[in-house]
């Protein structure tokens, strides 16, 4: 139809009700994306976090996986094999691979009681990471329901909560660690023999008490997080509707205060276990950490100071493994917190 | 102010008999006692001894005599340094751990703050690249790996440092790195992060507009704005570091408080073990009510109620 430019005539096919198609094409067709998947999103791009995840995944396998196949065992002494150099046979040993019987190498050497060096390493790594994971776990669930109660609660309930915390901040921990663990120790070890609490003796009495010092004197910084977190979140209109609705304290602390923050819970737990493991290093080096003859890389670093001069690579083997350990978490944090943190948001 | 501090103090004292009461009791859980150890002693002169040292009477007793004396200043006498006061012992050890972690707190701070601030102003640039992973890496290494390697390398191999003792300054060197390595690490993280917010702020831009020059905005205007959160881990710090690291002190053999206490627990020394933690807490407690006083100093907004 030849139109007139200037016809207020409308074309008819304009006002046809458009047809499904057309309908889908105008729909937004981004998914709306969650708060996990950002999260991951974001993870994911940062090249070093995901190198620090790769190598966390690599030395759990090495410590928990490898020692259940390795041919030697970390309290194995073996008769003639002391001392030995890294990838050295002892003289047995050299005879017995002459009978053609294949032994299996000492990556690192033995130590002075013949026994293997790399299982030894391994295992110790096993109880660092042990006490790093189990601890900061322990800390975790004190941490967030103290802080959370605190904050939740507020007034007179968060001003006593607070003042404690405040005391426990003042306390000198290491020596308060260190007197703890001697006390816990022999209750512990006369608990382990009750039945039901067999795996005390398993874990080692020093290491559970390990586990509930750390528990009992670190949280206070995780409920400082927790509490300033919660007193913010308090403030939401959904806590108000939770409470119109008749929700329990309880349930909307559980379902939605602390649900909400478990960004900050996952990035200062992450954040925690190498502190926890520094520490055990510590305590180990002094002696006051798990018992002879279960290693813990602190420990074998303080033995091998005696043969400093002859063996300096009993040294470095359990150094680099710390090192390695405490990194690679604090890269992990790190690159969680860039990622889960909303205050990091750009 | 005034109102503040003595409030402040008046919170310290409590903290500290609390924390004296605590360790009080925790100390006599552990089993055993400090004459349990020596060789041939009689039953007979082992109850004389702990007659005389009061040990005999009941432990809330002997709380109670405890906490009277430290009212007067009196923190007891040794049970296993005959003849020394705990004051007199810690009146002779903290000297030398005091001297040694001052030093480490100033190289920590004289070295963390100028990287941390140089960090955040080359942002993403190469300095920056290097100082994160130094700083990142320095603080995953425990200080008795960097002294051990350290011993390893300048002594042992190349003997070029003494190992033990603090008889000359050059004995002070490798001491001092092993303490400061970690907060000097940690403060130029801290200092990186906290300057990267204050460089952003408007105030900046105006300095720099003004024709203020870069050294001059970095070193005058920000780093006043962006020093606090180190100051407020300066205080526990010194005061961890001031009483005696106990690694670095076993590891160099240097005779500090820190040495002290390890060995007070394994031998029960109940009156030395209560004396250096009461004075490790009051430490703590003095410490964080400076830095709190010195936070009104720095920042003059910040009022103290």
């Amino acid at each position: 139809m030849n139109k007139n430019p200037l016809s207020l005539q409308l074309n008819v096919d304009d006002f046809v009700p458009a047809t499904v198609e057309e309908k889908e094409s105008l729909v937004v067709m981004r998914k709306s994306v969650s708060f996990w998947e950002d999260g991951f999103r974001r993870f994911r791009k940062n090249k070093i976090a995901m190198t620090a995840l790769i190598i966390v995944i690599f030395i759990i396998i090495l410590a928990f996986i490898v020692p259940v196949f390795y041919p030697y065992a970390y309290e194995q002494q073996m008769k003639g094999s002391e001392r030995l150099k890294p990838m050295e046979y002892s003289k047995t040993e050299l005879a017995r691979m002459e009978a053609g019987e294949s032994v299996f190498p000492h990556f690192l050497g033995t130590d002075q009681n013949g026994r293997d060096y790399t299982i030894r390493v391994l295992v110790g790594a096993r109880v660092s990471l042990t006490v790093g994971i189990i601890a900061s776990a322990l800390i975790l669930l004190i941490g967030s329901i103290y802080g959370a109660v605190s904050g939740y609660f507020g007034g007179k309930v968060d001003m006593v909560m607070m003042r404690i915390v405040d005391i426990l901040y003042t306390v000198p921990d290491v020596l308060i660690i260190i007197l703890l663990a001697q006390v816990l120790k022999y209750p512990l070890q006369d608990l382990s023999k009750l039945p039901g609490f067999g795996w005390i003796t398993a874990l080692g009495p020093n290491m559970v008490s390990m586990f509930l010092v750390f528990a009992l004197l670190y949280w206070v910084g995780m409920a400082r997080i927790v509490r300033g977190q919660i007193m913010v979140l308090k403030q939401n209109e959904y806590v108000t509707a939770a409470k119109a609705l008749g929700a329990t304290n309880g349930r909307i602390i559980k379902k939605h205060l602390i649900t909400n923050c478990i960004g900050t819970l996952i990035v200062t737990t992450t954040l925690q276990i190498p502190s926890s493991i520094f520490t055990e290093s510590f305590l180990s080096f002094l002696g006051l950490g798990v018992q002879a003859p279960m290693p813990s890389l602190g420990s074998l670093a303080s033995a091998a100071l005696n043969g400093l001069q002859t063996f300096p690579e009993k040294l470095f083997a359990p150094a680099f493994m710390i090192f390695i350990i405490i990194l690679s978490f604090n890269l992990l944090g790190d690159g969680l917190r860039d990622a889960f943190d909303p205050k990091m948001k750009k | 102010m005034v109102k503040y501090i003595i409030k402040r103090i008046f919170i310290g004292i409590i903290t500290a008999f609390i924390v004296a009461t605590l360790t009080f009791f925790i100390m006599n859980l552990v089993p055993g006692g400090p004459f349990l150890s020596e060789k041939a002693v009689t039953p007979q002169a082992q109850q004389a001894m702990e007659a005389k040292y009061g040990l005999d009477k009941p432990l809330f007793q002997q709380y109670l005599t405890y906490m009277g004396g430290l009212l007067h200043g009196d923190m007891g006498v040794s049970l296993k340094k005959r003849g020394f006061t705990v004051t007199e012992i810690i009146k002779n050890k903290f000297p030398v751990s005091a001297r040694l972690g001052g030093i480490a707190v100033l190289v920590a701070v004289l070295i963390g703050v100028p990287l941390g601030s140089v960090a955040a102003y080359r942002r993403g640039k190469t300095v920056d690249n290097i100082i994160i992973v130094f700083s990142t890496g320095g603080i995953a290494i425990p200080s008795f790996l960097t002294s051990t390697l350290m011993m390893y390398i300048l002594s042992v191999k190349l003997k070029l440092l003494p190992s033990l003792g603090l008889d000359s300054p050059k004995s002070y060197i490798m001491p001092v790195i092993a303490l400061s390595l970690y907060p000097a690490c940690y403060i130029a993280r801290l200092m990186r992060s906290s300057m990267l917010d204050v460089i952003g702020q408007d105030y900046m831009r105006t300095a720099r507009a003004k024709g203020v020059s870069v050294f001059k905005s970095i070193f005058k205007h920000a780093l006043r704005n962006a020093i606090l959160p180190v100051v407020t881990y300066l205080g526990p710090l010194l005061a961890s570091l001031m009483t005696g690291s106990f690694i670095i002190e076993k590891i160099f053999t240097i005779p500090g408080l820190g040495h002290e206490f390890v060995s007070a627990i394994p031998s029960r020394d109940y009156p030395l073990i209560m004396g250096t933690t009461i004075f490790l807490a009051c430490f703590i407690i003095i410490m964080n009510v400076i830095v709190d006083i010195a936070y009104a100093f720095i920042d003059p907004r910040i009022k103290l109620k």
